[in-house]
């Protein structure tokens, strides 16, 4: 390498193969392999190889001999010495090369022992120096030593002197702050002088002082405390009164206390002008009331009860809303609250922490009694709110209360922000849940009684119309086979009653809705709550408000039911239709969309079960189907009447040959068309059998049920006991039982058909108690003939009608003392005549 | 268990009067009136076989006319009263009598009943209980458990309290009752209360329903509107002396405290047409059996108020140790009351039911077309109760 460096521009440079291969043979003659091995295999393998290391001359010879002409030889021959020649060359070039590396190296070493020589000798100079310097050095500090000990000690004594001066001055200077009541100062400085008087108060001059600044201190102390109790001065005043009142010892407990009892005067205050809004008569009670528990903090001070009976006597005039109220309860007492809340935390809580009063567990006891005091001022903060919310009655605008109730809970958040884990907030929504439960059973009644009332209104439109439906109805039964012209001019149409009142239920209910609704409104802080998230929606406004009033609504139409039975006629016939009517709507459609609209308004989330909308359902229906059936029992009961007491009246065996149809009959045959009309207003029309081409005209003789015949054939027919299960399945096949005051369907021909058995059940069972002559049956007879004529169109299986006429003629065939029927033929000429 | 069939009997006639022969108390026996204005009535005495389920009967002719009410006295057997309606001259006047069977009614009517039906024997008119005064009797009432010798007829507003003297022959009204009142007042049912030694009676007429002291004869409490309709039939609970069941024409079955008549104590909407008739158990005051013009009988279990609302207790006590358990599990059975079966044996309106004197678990019950039924109380609720 060095070589290189040297001698490389001295020698041949021709290029950087030449040197390649130069430098492959040296390599090669030094032994050493720094190409890859896998180079070097194969060469060393081949003996004949003349560059590798195995290289045999005999055998090479031996080679060369047999495989080549002589001719190759000569040409290898000559190849051979061509190379060994440059071979030879290379070789000298190299010797060359490296001879004159050699001299110039031996050149520089000996440049370099030169040098040595030369350096040594300055080092020796500089040693001898730095000897000297040293031996100076420790002469000079050598005769500044005593003056430095001396200087040092005067210094000391300054700084003795000096503390000596602050504390035979302390009394002068702390006299002096007192006087411009630098209190922070002097409580400073007596802070740092106190422990050297302690210490040393042993002797005589320094007692003195000691007892000097005590005194001093203690009416400092005196003063501050007086200064705390009067409170007239700011919180910054007072935090600093306080904080220099702990720093002097003064137990904290009862500076907390004596804080909390000064605060609670003041927030006192604001209670009993809160509670005189309220109501006239509870402020002066409460001023008693708080002038009575006035002893524990004026027992603190005088100075404490300098207010409440000039100002606590509020002019007892006003009763504001509630907005208002709680305004000014936020405004005054709440935040008063909050101010010194924080005044107090910084005070005792957060203060008292950095100190060295944190030792002694001031946090925790100031921290409990802030929490008493705040705990129980608020009960009475609330015991107000929840009063006066109390008061809050009328459902007219919920808005307001939404706001107040609103404003009540925001402002206590900020309580909770200031101190966390108190009860306060928490008590805070409680009231607020309650107010709002409270509410929807306001909300409740209030739609209750506005049902109430508007089934009083119709009851009067029903009440006041009556002349006109009679006369209709009369000129409908009048007109018997054009009865489609009466059903027009029928006034004040059920219908449209039926509409108003269920528009006017379902507007009530909406915007009720729309005011519950305020209380989850997005922008109101409580509407979070979980409560009002879940509970409020479900159970308050779904369950007990909505599903509250549909089963109200069922239970009053089943009370209608109820009371009237006793004694019909207290409930308008009419009302029980159009009640039932309403229920069937509610079932089909109106609850379900009721409780839809509920759920997508308050997107309740059925935590707890609820009542599904299909029992509801069952509940409107089976009202409905109370109300039919009372009304159908009320109309039957009417006609009814009519009949029992046309039989019962009539001495029946001594009565003249019929000439016309009895007035009772034409009467009930008006009575059951009106009904028809009415019924035939709110329901649909319904099925009916197919009548028979002449069901006007069908005869029936005195005997034509079959049935009757076979039983009352008249002969002594032998009466044993028969076989019983035989004769029990015959009378089957024959008897069709007819439940009289059975469940009708929702439509007009069921009603109808109700109706119509009722009375002619009434008519057959009079009939059976009463005893007829010949001419009392044929009158029976004529007026049968007359209701079969026009009832059978009002029933479902004219059959029916058929059969009760049937037995009624033949009881009272059996009931008469002559039987002897009258002509068919002069029926029909009588009835038709009628 | 199966329940033994009802076994059903049926008259040629019309009939509404039924009774149980009350002085009877080993027979199973029952008296039917029959109701026919062309042909002499008859009363029907059926004797009920319970060993073979086989009905005897034996007719008796009255000839006196249509039986509206039957009543057997208490003491004698062979005692009976009928109310009856008899026309003369185009009029027909409403009467009440007491009568004796002929002592020899049964004897050879096992061997020829067919004799018998061709020549029934005819009663034995002891009395009359009219006075020119008072007529269109609705009813007579026995005293109950009484000597036989003292009787109540319902006549118009009056009620009569007659003494029957020399063996029944001759009747003298002892007190009378009135009822006054605007309109025309028609007593329509009574009961004679076999409580507070048989003072008390009480009356239906309309809608009211009113109690009477026999002993000075006049009102001592009164329901207005007791029914919303007529009432047809009242009856007192043996075992409990302020308990009255009444039914009537609004299809109700009302059981009353008279001590507070404000409301009834309960009220039975079973039937779908008129109740006529309402009978207490005589031993089990829990059955009421209710027979109505919709052709049904119904016999319900008023357990909330009867007199033994527990079960029978007196036995609780003498229950051995194995039987605990069962006595548990019929403790846990809510006490309901509950309508025990429907009876649809009838076809046409059932106007009377009445209890077997000689056998609790028993009745009959006679629908308008003649037909008589005798059923028998479940076995299931037969043994419930008594065990």
């Amino acid at each position: 390498m060095m070589d290189g460096e040297v001698d490389g521009p001295g020698m041949e440079d021709s290029g950087p193969g030449r040197r390649r291969r130069v430098h492959g043979m040296l390599k090669l003659y030094y032994g050493l392999n720094e190409e890859g091995k896998a180079d070097e295999k194969p060469e060393s393998l081949d003996p004949c190889d003349i560059n590798g290391p195995h290289f045999d001359p005999e055998l090479f010879l031996n080679k060369l001999r047999r495989e080549c002409s002589l001719g190759e030889l000569m040409d290898q021959e000559t190849c051979m010495v061509k190379q060994i020649r440059s071979l030879d060359s290379d070789m000298q070039t190299l010797v060359y090369e490296n001879y004159n590396k050699f001299i110039s190296a031996t050149d520089t070493i000996r440049k370099m022992k030169n040098d040595f020589k030369k350096m040594e000798d300055e080092m020796d100079c500089l040693s001898a120096n730095m000897a000297a310097i040293t031996e100076f050095s420790a002469s000079i500090s050598g005769t500044l030593q005593d003056q430095h000990a001396q200087i040092t000690k005067l210094s000391g004594v300054h700084t003795l002197l000096r503390k000596l001066q602050f504390l035979f001055e302390l009394p002068a200077r702390l006299n002096k702050c007192l006087e411009l009541q630098a209190y922070a100062q002097a409580v400073r400085s007596h802070r740092r002088a106190r422990c050297v008087l302690q210490q040393y108060s042993h002797l005589p001059s320094f007692k003195g002082i000691q007892d000097d600044c005590h005194a001093i201190m203690d009416k400092l102390a005196q003063e501050l405390r007086q200064k705390f109790r009067d409170g007239g001065s700011s919180a910054k005043d007072l935090s600093e009164c306080v904080e220099l009142l702990l720093q002097l010892d003064e137990p904290a407990e009862e500076l907390c206390d004596k804080f909390l009892s000064h605060a609670r005067s003041r927030l006192e205050l604001d209670l009993q002008g809160l509670e005189a809004e309220i109501r006239p008569y509870p402020s002066s009670s409460a001023v008693k009331d708080v002038s009575a528990r006035r002893p524990s903090s004026a027992a603190a001070g005088s100075s404490a009860d300098n207010s409440p009976k000039t100002s606590a006597i509020p002019s007892p005039t006003s009763n504001t809303d509630i907005l208002e109220f709680i305004d000014r309860g936020c405004n005054e007492f709440v935040s008063s609250l909050c101010l010194v809340i924080t005044s107090y935390q910084e005070l005792f809580i957060n203060h008292a922490q950095t100190g060295e009063l944190a030792t002694k567990n001031i946090p925790q006891m100031a921290n409990g009694k802030l929490h008493a005091f705040v705990d129980d001022l608020a009960a009475r903060y609330f015991s107000l709110v929840e009063r006066r919310i109390q008061e809050e009655k009328g459902v007219a605008d919920n808005s307001l209360l939404v706001r107040a109730l609103d404003r009540f809970h925001r402002r206590l958040q900020a309580v909770a922000k200031l101190l966390p884990g108190s009860a306060v907030p928490n008590q805070g929504t409680e009231i607020v849940i309650r107010a709002a439960t409270e509410r929807v059973k306001q909300y409740l009644s209030a739609l209750q009684s506005f049902y109430m009332d508007s089934l009083t209104d119709v009851r009067q439109a029903l009440a006041t119309p009556r002349l006109s439906v009679a006369s209709a109805s009369v000129s409908g039964g009048g007109a018997l086979h054009g009865g489609s012209a009466s059903s027009r001019d029928a006034p004040t149409s059920l219908p449209e009653l039926l509409s108003s009142l269920s528009a006017s239920i379902l507007n009530q209910i909406k915007s009720v809705l729309a005011s519950v609704h305020l209380f989850t409104a997005k922008d109101i802080t409580f509407s979070n709550k979980p409560y009002f998230k879940g509970e409020f929606c479900s159970q308050g406004v779904r369950e007990s408000l909505v599903v509250s009033f549909i089963k109200f609504v069922c239970q009053s139409s089943r009370q209608f039911c109820e009371s009237a039975g006793d004694k019909g006629g207290s409930t308008p016939p009419a009302l029980l239709l159009l009640l039932s009517r309403l229920c069937l709507d509610y079932e089909t459609s109106t609850i379900s969309y009721i409780l839809t609209l509920t759920d997508e308004q308050f997107l309740v989330q059925h935590h707890s079960p609820v009542t599904p909308v299909t029992s509801l359902c069952a509940e409107a229906r089976e009202a409905a189907q109370k109300l039919l059936n009372h009304y159908v029992k009320v109309q039957g009961l009417i006609i009814s009447q009519m009949l029992r007491k046309s039989v019962e009246t009539r001495d029946w065996v001594n009565t003249i040959e019929p000439r016309n149809v009895r007035a009772v009959m034409k009467r009930v045959v008006e009575d059951t068309t009106s009904i028809d009309v009415q019924v035939g207003l709110l329901y649909e029309e319904g099925v009916r059998k197919a009548h028979s081409s002449d069901s006007s005209k069908r005869t029936f003789s005195v005997y034509s049920s079959s049935r009757q015949q076979a039983r009352y054939a008249a002969s002594y027919t032998p009466s044993a006991p028969m076989d019983t299960n035989l004769l029990s399945n015959i009378h089957k096949l024959f008897s069709e039982r007819i439940d009289i005051f059975s469940s009708v369907e929702f439509n007009k021909v069921s009603v109808m058909t109700g109706i119509i058995k009722i009375s002619l059940k009434t008519f057959l069972e009079c009939v059976r108690l009463r005893t007829f002559g010949r001419y009392g049956l044929q009158q029976i007879q004529v007026d049968c003939h007359y209701l079969q004529m026009y009832l059978w169109r009002f029933v479902s299986d004219e059959n029916l009608v058929h059969f009760l006429l049937d037995e009624i003629v033949g009881s009272s065939a059996h009931r008469c003392l002559d039987p002897a029927p009258m002509e068919q033929s002069v029926i029909e000429v009588i009835c038709e005549r009628g | 268990m199966e329940d033994d069939a009802p076994v059903i009997y049926g008259l040629e006639f019309q009939a509404r009067a039924l009774t149980a022969q009350t002085a009877e108390t080993d027979a199973i026996r029952f008296l039917v009136g029959t109701q026919s204005l062309k042909f002499d009535n008859q009363i029907h005495i059926i004797d009920f076989d319970d060993e073979n389920n086989i009905i005897n009967k034996n007719v008796l002719l009255h000839q006196a006319g249509e039986i509206w009410h039957i009543g057997a006295s208490p003491a004698d057997k062979a005692v009976l009263t009928t109310c009856y309606n008899k026309t003369s001259d185009s009029r027909v006047v409403s009467c009440a009598a007491v009568w004796r069977m002929p002592s020899d009614w049964d004897t050879g009517s096992h061997e020829s009943p067919d004799d018998s039906a061709h020549n029934p024997q005819t009663l034995e008119l002891l009395c009359h209980l009219d006075d020119n005064a008072h007529s269109n009797a609705a009813c007579v009432l026995w005293e109950p458990m009484g000597d036989g010798k003292r009787v109540i007829s319902l006549a118009d507003n009056h009620a009569l309290l007659w003494d029957l003297q020399e063996s029944s022959t001759q009747a003298t009204v002892s007190s009378t009752a009135t009822l006054e009142g605007k309109g025309q007042l028609k007593f329509t049912s009574g009961k004679w209360s076999p409580h507070h030694n048989c003072s008390q009676l009480a009356t239906a007429n309309d809608t009211a329903i009113r109690g009477w002291d026999l002993r000075t004869m006049s009102q001592i409490y009164s329901i207005e509107n007791a029914h919303s309709q007529l009432v047809r039939d009242l009856d007192f609970n043996p075992n409990r002396q302020y308990y009255l069941a009444s039914c009537g024409d609004d299809c109700k079955v009302k059981f009353w405290d008279v001590r507070n008549v404000q409301e009834p104590v309960k009220t039975l909407e079973e039937h779908s047409h008129w109740v006529w008739s309402v009978r207490y158990n005589h031993s089990h005051d829990q059955l009421v059996l209710t027979a109505s013009s919709d052709s049904r009988l119904i016999l319900s279990n008023m357990v909330s108020i009867s007199s033994e609302p527990f079960g029978h207790l007196v036995d609780d006590e003498e229950l051995s140790e194995g039987e605990d358990n069962h006595q548990e599990e019929k403790g846990k059975e809510p006490l309901k009351d509950s309508v025990v079966s429907t009876y649809e044996e009838h076809e046409d309106s059932v106007y009377a039911a009445e209890w077997s004197s000689a056998d609790p678990w028993l009745f009959a019950s006679l629908s308008y077309d003649g037909r008589l039924v005798i059923n028998r109380v479940p076995r299931a609720l037969k043994y419930r109760i008594l065990l």
